[in-house]
């Protein structure tokens, strides 16, 4: 049976039917319509004068500082990142799961509790505030390398922890060091997903927002910083346009990069449940790499939590107790209890809809293509899903506002639009746990349930699903994660008498008292632990190997 | 006193979460001689050899001309290990993998001994190829090279033919004896094909749950299997207890021994023969015709030749040849034996 | 029965489970006749019977929609003006408010003012926006820390930028908060165009710019919750009145009154409103006595209306300013998108 290439090219649009109207309604479209009102600011379109924007002195200024901090940033994250996903994913010893729960806690803080985090650590009162780091790059550097150092692990330690060890184990009995090995042979069967979390963690930097602010104390202003003041603060939606274009083509050039940096040469690289080993002397530079990252997680998390259990200088839970009151001063309209339970039924509805969605992408992008014009479309759907992480979350935000006011899209009070989002900010995370494990089941499989007279639904029940679950499993977590601390669109979103937890913790933060300050670091405690409980669920399934970017 | 073997392993045990799978095991090695250790798969004898390489954790020593070499790491040890599927670096060509070894201790004049390696295993005009475009075959002569590229003090053999099909497999094991006599090289194979061991080593060590259970000259090995699991793994068809046992070795004009091992070929039909039996089966083959026959002591194999064809039911004379078995049980089952070359 | 099948019950279990849990059930119900939508910043409370009383005494059922702070508030009406995602406003200030005026985001709405209120009417307004309360930006000093470290604690605007002083202050961002915003116009009141020379000035002693007001006076400020190390913050004259330590009869911190700018918080009716009677009952009930009394305790600041009582402590401590500094709205309007840029310049240089 053959069908026309045209017809195959169909068969490809309507299998991504769904994630497409999603993305398209939900994404494209708020962003489009943000854009497109900066291009055309009195009803004739001046494209001219938006670029004129990019020639601004503060403008470069933030374009060279979000370049060179990304940069700083990633290559830190990798630094420290690497040895530890060897140690974490490559060696037994007690605590490991712990550990790795431990090291994912980061990722999923909103930022302003990372900013409290670092502030009572290296702030001017702090124990490490001698060094002077508050308010320098250094600082911004650091939490930025706080932050995405997790992505670092969990992306290439995915792919170490089921990475063949004989090849290198051949090059080592052929006389080759262990550095030497880690270069010849380690590295480039890791590059592909080493490229890719580089990629992620250079685009989560450059579009810090938080961060940079809260650690920079305002003296340093990037990309993304530049588009909040524009949009939120001076309504120059020409000039935020300008910026956002910007951003979205460096995003999409970045992409584009990754792509073709990660093909190697020989695309099936064995992948293999690896026995782990007890770490020896060998490992000493890798243990210490970890030790450094894991105090410089551990030391704000600390700080974090010791701050929750001090009530006016001495040690009390009264914080946790009072997280099922509103706080004083009427602070919040429910308790933190309760938005707590929100958060936690928000990420439900986040986690299966990104779920839902990644499949139905991650499918799409893995199917044997014929011919170059269905295998690039299937490259450009797999990119499409990416950008979601390259867009400011206020542009999002005011972009629902203008967009998604009027029927038939009359969907900005919409209780979903929360999970919606935030099921768009976890679905590239999603897709690029399942692609490659779903690149790697043989198509012959599938063909051969085929001529068992398996319908293709029956053939994905037999063939894919054994493989999957797992994945699909993790990827849930890690969407869950995600769901529970997203912190930016959802501020935008949310209505006040169904808050989430780090948009229940923000308002306490910004209500004064000192029993408020305290809730808001027992909320903080309270939303890491939960998601390094989900985390550790996770782990517990054992799943082999999560996933590249 | 003699000078201490190149290679010796003593008490080596290696376990996984407390299970152990190698269990004291304890070899010697002379300087030139290659040791086949032969057991059935999950004996243990992989991790026993990526032990002696330096790639697993484990108790007990290792030494090289009777240096510790426990503590050094692989890379150190110049023991060069060849896996069952080569791993073969899929970004390197040909000469690319022969010549890593050669890189990575920038040893002059690369160039010239690549193409010296390649001719010993007749690859020399797949040079420029990747190992993705080589056949199985090829693919290991070209890791036999890259192996001997390093030279090796010690060549570690992982099952190098076990991927490949018959045919190629009985003709690389005659290579592969020729190669390591032209190099000269100390080498430990892992096999649990006894034709290959027979084919490639001079020296044989068993092994079976974790432990040696036999070691030897390969011909010494294979005439006095030490028991029974041992006789019938090295290829004997049939092992006889008791009376049985009794009545062949007296056949043959041998002592008695509680247990004998048979070839195939150790009893055939002769009119002078001393064991009467009758015919139970009969299949016939291009060289022979294999009998089962029923003795008062019990049913035997044995052969006929093609023009001596009995019928089942038909009453036979069995001969007994003594050079085809072996009675069990008559050397010691520990001792630290090595064999020099033939 | 074999494991995997017990996991995958348990499996299915755990998702049932999570299911009940989802919000999809909980729809968006389309606005009914008698709902009013509130729109407003993230710091708007209310004591909840207050909410009951209007709406038993109304008919209206009130809907808050509250995000972000009086900047975000302001440009998502501009944003969504013509068909606005609520019917009345509450929390525009006189910062933002010429923004959201010239984009013709509020109707008219000729209210009876309570007495008092006429003063915080918006020079140039006809009647769309309505005052509902007031307060003021002030440098405040932690009295306790300059007793103990024997220093006499600054007085005015000036004063910040004396060595004495030097790294001592804690403002938040005008870029990135509101009150940040106020003090700067406090700034631009004083020191009119030589205002980027004074922000110079107070950079170079050391002054530490903060994203947001929480940031500055929770983490940094001596007094507040993270017990920071910088005396004086930014913050508002009603402050001193939470800084009075349990049996205390006196306030550990004081607003310095000659460096205030007031804010004064609006409510109007939404241009395109669907409710645009249930939204003036809003406004008529956010002037009503009972609301500007219960506004100190809830959302810190003073009310419109004369002769409300002030709870004890704000009559003892939180002193209002007479003669706060003032920008005219006209200028605001004009100038303040060009003042933030140079201040964003001068602050991240």
């Amino acid at each position: 049976m053959t069908r026309s290439s045209a017809g195959r090219l169909a068969a490809v649009a309507a299998a991504a039917a769904i994630p497409l109207l999603v993305l398209g309604i939900f994404f494209l479209l708020p962003v489009g319509g943000m854009i497109s009102r900066g291009f055309v600011p009195h009803g004739r379109l001046d494209a001219g004068g938006a670029v004129a924007v990019l020639g601004r002195p503060e403008i470069r200024r933030a374009i060279w500082f979000t370049v060179w901090s990304s940069l700083a940033g990633t290559s830190l994250s990798l630094l420290l990142g690497l040895p530890a996903a060897h140690v974490l994913h490559r060696l037994d010893f007690w605590g490991r799961t712990w550990l790795r729960a431990l090291l994912v806690v980061p990722f999923v803080l909103p930022t302003v509790v990372v900013g409290v985090a670092f502030e009572l650590l290296i702030g001017e009162s702090g124990p490490l505030g001698g060094l002077g780091l508050d308010g320098t790059p250094a600082a911004i550097v650091a939490g930025l390398v706080f932050f995405n150092a997790s992505v670092v692990i969990r992306v290439v330690g995915g792919a170490w922890e089921s990475l063949d060890p004989r090849p290198a184990e051949a090059a080592a009995a052929l006389g080759a060091s262990p550095l030497r090995v880690f270069r010849d042979v380690t590295f480039p069967a890791l590059r592909p997903a080493v490229v890719s979390a580089a990629t992620v963690v250079f685009l989560f930097c450059a579009t810090a927002f938080g961060i940079v602010l809260t650690l920079g104390g305002l003296r340093y202003s990037s990309v993304e910083t530049q588009i909040y003041l524009l949009t939120n603060t001076l309504l120059d939606l020409q000039a935020a346009a300008a910026l956002s274009i910007l951003q979205l083509l460096v995003v999409i050039g970045l992409l584009v990069g990754a792509a073709r940096a990660r093909r190697t040469p020989d695309g099936s690289v064995a992948r293999t449940q690896v026995r782990l080993r007890r770490p020896s002397a060998a490992d000493l530079p890798a243990l210490l790499g970890t030790g450094v990252l894991l105090v410089l997680v551990v030391a704000p998390l600390t700080g974090l939590v010791v701050g929750s259990l001090r009530v006016d200088g001495a040690w009390s839970v009264a914080n946790y107790r009072a997280l099922q009151t509103p706080g004083s001063h009427q602070a919040l309209l429910v308790p933190v209890t309760t938005a707590l339970v929100n958060s936690l039924r928000i990420a439900v509805d986040a986690t299966w809809m990104s779920l839902l969605l990644g499949l139905s992408v991650a499918t799409v992008v893995t199917r044997r293509s014929r011919g170059r014009g269905e295998r690039r479309l299937r490259s450009v759907l797999d990119g499409l899903f990416m950008l979601p992480l390259g867009v400011s979350a206020v542009t999002l935000g005011f972009g629902f506002l203008i967009t998604l006011g009027r029927p038939p899209l009359d969907l900005r009070d919409s209780p979903l639009l929360i999970p919606v989002a935030q099921a768009l900010v976890a679905l590239p995370l999603v897709v690029r746990v399942l692609v490659p494990v779903l690149q790697g089941v043989d198509d012959r499989l599938r063909q051969a349930a085929a001529t068992l007279g398996a319908s293709p639904f029956r053939a994905m029940l037999v063939v894919d699903l054994p493989v999957i679950w797992k994945p699909l499993l993790a990827a849930a977590g890690f969407a869950f994660a995600c769901s529970l601390g997203e912190f930016g669109a959802t501020s935008f979103l949310v209505r006040d008498d169904r808050p989430t937890l780090p948009v229940v913790i923000f308002r306490l933060l910004s209500h004064p008292g000192d029993l408020n300050y305290g809730m808001a670091l027992a909320g903080a405690v309270v939303l890491g632990v939960s998601t390094a409980l989900v985390m550790l669920v996770v782990e517990r399934l054992r799943v082999p190997s999560v996933g590249t970017f | 006193m003699t000078t201490p073997p190149a290679l010796q392993v003593s008490s080596l045990s290696v376990s996984y979460d407390g299970v152990p799978a190698v269990a004291e095991v304890s070899l010697d090695v002379a300087d030139g001689q290659v040791l086949a250790v032969l057991g059935p798969s999950g004996c243990g004898k992989s991790t026993l050899l990526r032990a002696i390489a330096g790639l697993e954790q484990a108790s007990g020593s290792v030494s090289w001309h009777g240096g510790d070499v426990s503590r050094t790491p692989t890379h150190k040890r110049g023991f060069a290990l060849m896996f069952q599927d080569g791993q073969l670096f899929p970004q390197l060509t040909v000469a690319g993998n022969v010549g890593y070894p050669l890189r990575i201790r920038r040893a002059p004049g690369r160039a010239v001994r690549v193409a010296e390696l390649l001719d010993l295993v007749g690859l020399s005009d797949l040079a420029e190829r990747y190992p993705a475009t080589l056949s199985g075959g090829e693919r290991q002569r070209v890791a036999l090279a890259r192996a001997l590229a390093a030279s090796p003090r010690l060549l570690l053999l992982d099952e190098p033919l076990s991927a490949l099909d018959a045919g190629l497999r009985e003709r690389l094991a005659e290579d592969l004896r020729r190669i390591l006599l032209a190099a000269g090289t100390t080498a430990v194979m892992v096999t649990h094909d006894h034709d290959e061991a027979f084919t490639v080593a001079d020296a044989l060590a068993v092994m079976r749950e974790g432990r040696i259970v036999q070691t030897g000259a390969i011909g010494e090995v294979w005439r006095a299997p030490v028991d029974a699991d041992t006789a019938l793994f090295l290829g004997y068809a049939r092992v006889l207890a008791g009376a049985a046992a009794e009545r062949v070795l007296a056949a043959a004009g041998l002592p008695a021994a509680a247990e004998v091992a048979l070839r195939r070929s150790a009893l055939a039909v002769s009119d002078r023969g001393q064991i009467a039996g009758a015919v139970l089966s009969v299949r016939a083959t291009p060289e022979q015709v294999r009998l089962v026959c029923r003795t008062e002591f019990g049913d035997v194999d044995a052969v006929a030749s093609l023009d001596h064809r009995p019928a089942p039911g038909d009453p036979v004379h069995l001969r007994v040849d003594a050079s085809r078995l072996a009675p069990l049980g008559t050397r010691s089952v520990e001792g630290r034996a090595s064999a020099d070359r033939p | 029965m074999s494991s995997r099948f017990l996991r995958a019950l348990a499996l299915s279990t755990a998702a049932a489970g999570l299911a009940a849990c989802s919000v999809v059930g909980a729809g968006a119900k389309p606005q009914a006749a008698t709902d009013v939508v509130l729109v407003t910043h993230d710091s708007f409370v209310l004591p909840k019977p207050l909410i009951r009383q209007f709406e038993d005494q109304s008919g209206y059922h009130l809907v808050v929609r509250a995000s972000g702070d009086g900047g975000t508030l302001t440009n998502k009406l501009v944003l969504s003006q013509g068909n606005p995602i609520g019917d009345v406003a509450f929390g525009v200030d006189n910062t933002f408010a010429t923004r959201a005026l010239d984009a013709d985001v509020f109707a008219p709405y000729d209210v009876a003012l309570p007495p008092g209120a006429s003063r915080y009417v918006l020079p140039g307004d006809d009647h769309r926006l309505t005052p509902v309360d007031n307060g003021n930006v002030c440098v405040n000093v932690d009295t306790t820390w300059f007793a103990a470290h024997d220093l006499a604690a600054p007085r005015s605007l000036g004063d910040l930028v004396k060595p004495a002083y030097k790294g001592l202050l804690a403002v938040p961002g005008a870029t990135t908060s509101s009150t940040g915003l106020a003090f700067l116009l406090g700034t631009i009141g004083r020191y009119g165009n030589d205002w980027p020379a004074y922000w110079q000035e107070l950079l170079a002693n050391d002054a530490l710019v903060t994203d947001g007001w929480s940031q500055a006076y929770e983490t940094d400020f001596t007094q507040g919750g993270g017990h920071g190390d910088r005396p004086i913050v930014v913050s508002y004259d009603s402050s001193p009145a939470d800084t009075v330590p349990k049996g205390s009869s006196t306030s550990s911190t004081r607003a310095l009154l000659d460096t205030c700018f007031r804010q004064v918080e609006y409510a109007g009716v939404l241009t395109g409103a669907a409710n645009v009677k249930g939204a003036q009952a809003f406004v008529d009930f956010l002037l009503s006595p009972d609301v500007q009394k219960a506004l100190p305790e809830s959302m810190y600041v003073f009310p419109v209306r004369s002769g409300t009582p002030l709870p004890p402590t704000w009559a003892k401590f939180a002193v209002q300013p007479r003669h706060p500094f003032s920008v005219s709205p006209a200028r605001i309007s004009q100038d303040r998108d060009a003042w933030l840029r140079q201040w964003s310049d001068l602050v991240s240089r």
